[in-house]
């Protein structure tokens, strides 16, 4: 009798490990790429997910982010450019029990694979979708991306690019998608934890990870993520907390009309109480659009979990109704359904 | 000329077009006359020919939609050459038909349609019916509108609802024609229009009413009669190349143990198959309608990683789509089932006609060498067995296999002996135990080459793939250029032992001889009917119809060397012919090819084939 916890508690997934999820492949990045940050906040979560090793699966597409399956020992597939969600979907459908990851890119996600991208969001299987964002071709060694700056001067733009950028929350939104993060590639802790809060939620969880091409962008995303800066241009957002930003907390974020705002407490006789408590949970996508398009140097940019709308999952809706046909139907085998309708015999 | 009512004459066989307006019913009249055919105990073949628009400018010619069937005492192995009876509801499905009707075909025609308003839609200039248009053929004439508004008077329904069952009307006399049992059609009305008793009536008045017109005006010399024909015995039901597919897939699932997952996109003449395996979540199918073609079979790629019995399915303009994706399955080495239902083309092409056009893009339609397993299935039944053996093949070796059927196949219909799906052969996937520790992702068994399939979530066994080349064994990325030449290799030579787990290639007629007639995929029941005619004449010819076309079997070349001359029939420019060339540069091949988007018809053959053998 005194063994019957033990017989009952799964030990082998509460003895993982970082160590568990390292594989012996050499990492292939450049010295300084934002890759490796995401890749040990990945190896940081998983062993805290209290999922066995052999449940999760890395999926990817193409570019220098798709290659992250290969440096994880989980079971892994790399796939073809742009359509990682669809290979995402098939596996999830398929064995709803396992922990689907799927790395992409800009270039992956918004460009090639853009189609794929928002009928991922609308369809919301448990996916957990890490997109980096780092503004531009880099595998293909510089390139410009749909996210990557109006103006900006890469090897196919010479003159500037000419066509305004996507903003992936937006499309995350606009697209009925039910969780959309953002983070940063130099905060490391932070990653982790959105990492864990988007692997439980239950739905297609889009993060949007602000990366560095240290050779091809360098510093794109300075304006949010450098030592000296990133104070007044990152909006920490936390469930049921005030949106407050700056050095000292002392900025926070209003709605002045059909706007956005920033303000400082303290002056013009803003208080602590006019500052927008933030609520990913709510299905309304009103202010969730809107923190999602601030930017610097205007406003902002918003950090963390923007949107986290629970609802049914695609993979719940297939095997509920699977579960449902299966005890109505007639047909208890294929012989059944051969033999129905109009057959005849001839003897 | 009338002789005396009631004498039936008896048929060998006889070829039945129902043809009017797209939204005239005449797919379900042909669907319903199937089945009283089916009742009379006939072997029979069907084809509906369609227009690519849902409503085409009602009264065109563009806007005609027939249905032939064939049926016989004999085998019937097509749905017939030029038709002895055609049901012509207005006059542009007269002009639409009069090329596929034979010299003495009986016409029936609705006269209330055949007015001055409606010849200039359907491109007369004068009435067909007062000229010599239809000189030489018997030509019923019946209102058959405003008899039917008559035959459903004391419903009270309103005119355009009265209408409606016309098709019903001529369906009755063609059921009198050749002395069908119209009752037997009531109960589908019964099922059909349940919730609505009114309209089941009406239908049931209008069948008899044309019916007992049909016996009435005195208009036919004779009735006919097609005896049963000599089937075997068994419980028989006639299927579409479409359903058959989605069906075959269902059996090999249940004896692989493997759920299907079909990642696929709707396109003409392929979404049947789609729209059937979404019902069938009993059997746990998962249909998966994906946002674009790619999506589809790379869904289905997934799948497969995570060990479910993967389908896509599609016609040519999707397979071009796919292209990229099936390389990812030929160097993951996962298995999924490719089915093309073929269509004409190039582009857009010819959505609702057959071709065989998409040969060469199965066999090497992708960037790099990426051989697939190729099969086509011959007949509407035999999709059912080429979907089996299709899975089986794609499951037992680890590779994608392309499926080519076509929109006649797909679309057409034949009587089809059901089989029991435990008599089928058993099929064994190399899925891998929990910590087995010799497990390599690419170590394969010696006789297939198959490396082994380890699904995610079995302990011990984690590994990555992906479309960079692998390494040998490992399975480790590698750019090294001789492991790429040995993997190029490896993965040419899976494909060619399949040789070793086909059946060989069977030859209608004698081993030798002067003519080998040699043809693949859907034309197999013309051919059939062309050369067992020939052989019955005495000539000196044979047939090979390939179902495997990569790799082919293995007495290929043995059986090409007994023929004095090789003459291979396709409906495309010569892409079977040429890959023969290229497999067999030692043998001289002649050609015949048609690309109209129809079918060959059988007097084409024979006249051709016996051109050849007088040649």
């Amino acid at each position: 009798m005194t063994n019957t916890m033990e017989n009952i508690v799964d030990t082998k997934s509460l003895t993982l490990t970082k160590k568990d999820f390292e594989s012996d492949q050499m990492v292939k990045w450049c010295p300084g790429c934002g890759d490796h940050a995401i890749l040990r906040a990945m190896e940081n979560v998983f062993p805290e997910l209290g999922i066995p090793k052999e449940d999760f699966v890395v999926v990817s597409g193409i570019g220098c982010s798709s290659r992250f399956p290969y440096y994880m020992n989980t079971y892994g597939i790399h796939g073809i450019h742009g359509r990682a969600a669809a290979l995402a979907t098939g596996i999830k459908l398929t064995n709803p029990r396992l922990s689907v990851w799927m790395i992409s890119g800009d270039g992956d996600s918004m460009a090639i694979g853009g189609n794929h991208f928002i009928h991922i969001a609308r369809r919301n299987p448990d996916i957990n979708y890490l997109m980096f964002n780092n503004k531009i071709y880099g595998l293909t060694k510089g390139q410009y991306s749909p996210t990557t700056p109006q103006g900006s001067k890469t090897k196919t733009s010479p003159q500037g690019v000419f066509e305004p950028p996507f903003n992936p929350g937006e499309l995350v939104i606009g697209a009925q998608g039910k969780f959309y993060a953002r983070v940063v590639d130099t905060n490391l802790k932070l990653m982790s934890k959105i990492f864990k809060e988007a692997a439980e939620f239950k739905g297609a969880s889009i993060i949007e990870i602000l990366a560095n091409c240290v050779i091809f962008q360098n510093k794109v995303h300075s304006l949010i993520t450098s030592k000296e800066t990133k104070k007044d241009n990152q909006l920490i957002l936390e469930e049921g907390k005030p949106m407050l930003f700056g050095k000292e907390n002392q900025k926070g974020i209003v709605l002045k009309g059909t706007h956005l705002k920033a303000v400082e407490i303290g002056k013009n006789g803003v208080t602590i109480d006019d500052i927008l408590v933030h609520d990913p949970r709510t299905a309304d996508t009103g202010i969730h659009m809107m923190l999602a398009s601030m930017a610097p140097p205007e406003l902002p940019a918003a950090i963390g979990v923007i949107r986290a709308v629970k609802t049914v999952t695609l993979e719940e809706q297939i095997w509920g109704a699977v579960k449902d046909v299966k005890e109505s139907s007639s047909f208890n085998s294929v012989d059944d359904l051969l033999n129905s309708g109009n057959t005849w015999e001839i003897d | 000329m009338i002789l005396k009512k009631n004498k039936v004459v008896e048929l060998e066989h006889a070829v039945i077009r129902f043809a009017g307006d797209s939204g005239d019913g005449m797919q379900l009249t042909g669907n319903l006359f199937s089945d009283s055919t089916a009742f009379a105990g006939n072997d029979f073949a069907t084809f509906p020919d369609y227009p690519s628009e849902i409503r085409a400018p009602q009264g065109t010619v563009s806007g005609v939609s027939g249905f032939q069937i064939h049926f016989g005492h004999t085998d019937i192995h097509t749905s017939g050459d030029l038709a002895d009876v055609l049901i012509a509801m207005n006059p542009a499905s007269l002009k639409a038909n009069m090329r596929w009707i034979s010299k003495d075909a009986i016409i029936i025609v609705d006269t209330d349609s055949f007015i001055d308003k409606n010849f200039a839609k359907a491109g007369y200039t004068t009435d067909p019916l007062a000229d010599e248009t239809l000189t030489g053929h018997l030509v019923v004439k019946a209102p058959l509108t405003a008899l039917t508004r008559e035959a459903v008077k004391e419903l009270n329904l309103d005119n355009k609802t009265a209408q409606k069952s016309k098709n019903m009307f001529a369906l009755g006399i063609v059921f009198y024609m050749f002395n069908r049992d119209y009752k037997k059609t009531f109960s589908f009305f019964e099922s059909k229009f349940k919730k609505n008793p009114l309209i089941v009536d009406a239908n049931k008045k209008v069948l008899e009413a044309g019916y007992n017109f049909g016996d009435t005006i005195e208009a036919f010399a004779n009735t006919f009669k097609v005896e049963p024909a000599p089937l075997k015995k068994g419980v028989y039901r006639n299927v579409t190349g479409n359903l058959a597919t989605a069906w075959g897939l269902l059996a090999a699932s249940e004896r692989a143990e493997r759920n299907i997952f079909l990642g696929s996109y709707p396109i003409t003449p392929a979404s049947e198959i789609l729209q059937e395996l979404s019902k069938h979540k009993e059997f746990t199918a998962i249909a998966f309608q994906a946002e674009d073609e790619i999506a589809g079979i790379v869904s289905a790629i997934g799948a497969s990683f995570a060990g479910a019995m993967a389908v896509t399915s599609t016609s040519g303009p999707g397979l071009s789509l796919k292209s990229e994706a099936i390389g990812l399955a030929v160097i993951t080495e996962l298995p999924i089932i490719i089915i093309d239902v073929q269509r004409g083309g190039p582009s857009t092409g010819l959505p609702t006609k057959s071709e065989q056009s998409d040969l060469m893009q199965a066999l090497y339609g992708r960037n790099g060498e990426a051989p697939v397993i190729v099969l086509a299935a011959s007949s509407a039944s035999d999709c059912f067995y080429s979907a089996f053996e299709a899975s089986k093949l794609a499951l037992e070796h680890m590779t994608p296999v392309i499926l080519l059927t076509d929109g006649s196949i797909a679309n057409g219909s034949e009587v089809f002996k059901i089989p029991k799906v435990g008599d089928l052969p058993s099929i064994h996937p190399p899925i891998v135990e929990a910590n087995d520790e010799s497990y390599k992702p690419y170590a394969r068994d010696n006789e297939k080459l198959a490396r082994r399939w380890a699904l995610p979530g079995t302990e011990g066994l984690r590994h990555r793939i992906g479309g960079l080349e692998k390494e040998d064994i490992s399975g480790n990325v590698s750019m090294d250029p001789f492991n790429h030449e040995r993997m190029s290799h490896l993965r040419q030579e899976k494909v060619e032992r399949v040789a070793n787990y086909i059946p060989e290639q069977e030859v209608i007629g004698e081993a030798e001889g002067d003519v080998l007639v040699v043809s693949w995929g859907g034309t197999y029941g013309v051919m059939l009917t062309a050369i067992e005619k020939l052989i019955s004449e005495g000539k000196s010819v044979g047939l090979a119809h390939f179902k495997h076309i990569m790799p082919l079997p293995k007495n290929t070349k043995d059986l090409f060397s007994k023929y004095k001359r090789i003459v291979v029939c396709e409906i495309n420019m010569g892409q079977f012919v040429n890959y023969l060339r290229m497999q067999f540069p030692e043998f001289r091949y002649e050609q015949y090819n048609k690309i109209q988007g129809l079918p060959f018809m059988v007097t084409e053959i024979e006249d051709k084939v016996n051109d050849f053998l007088n040649d």
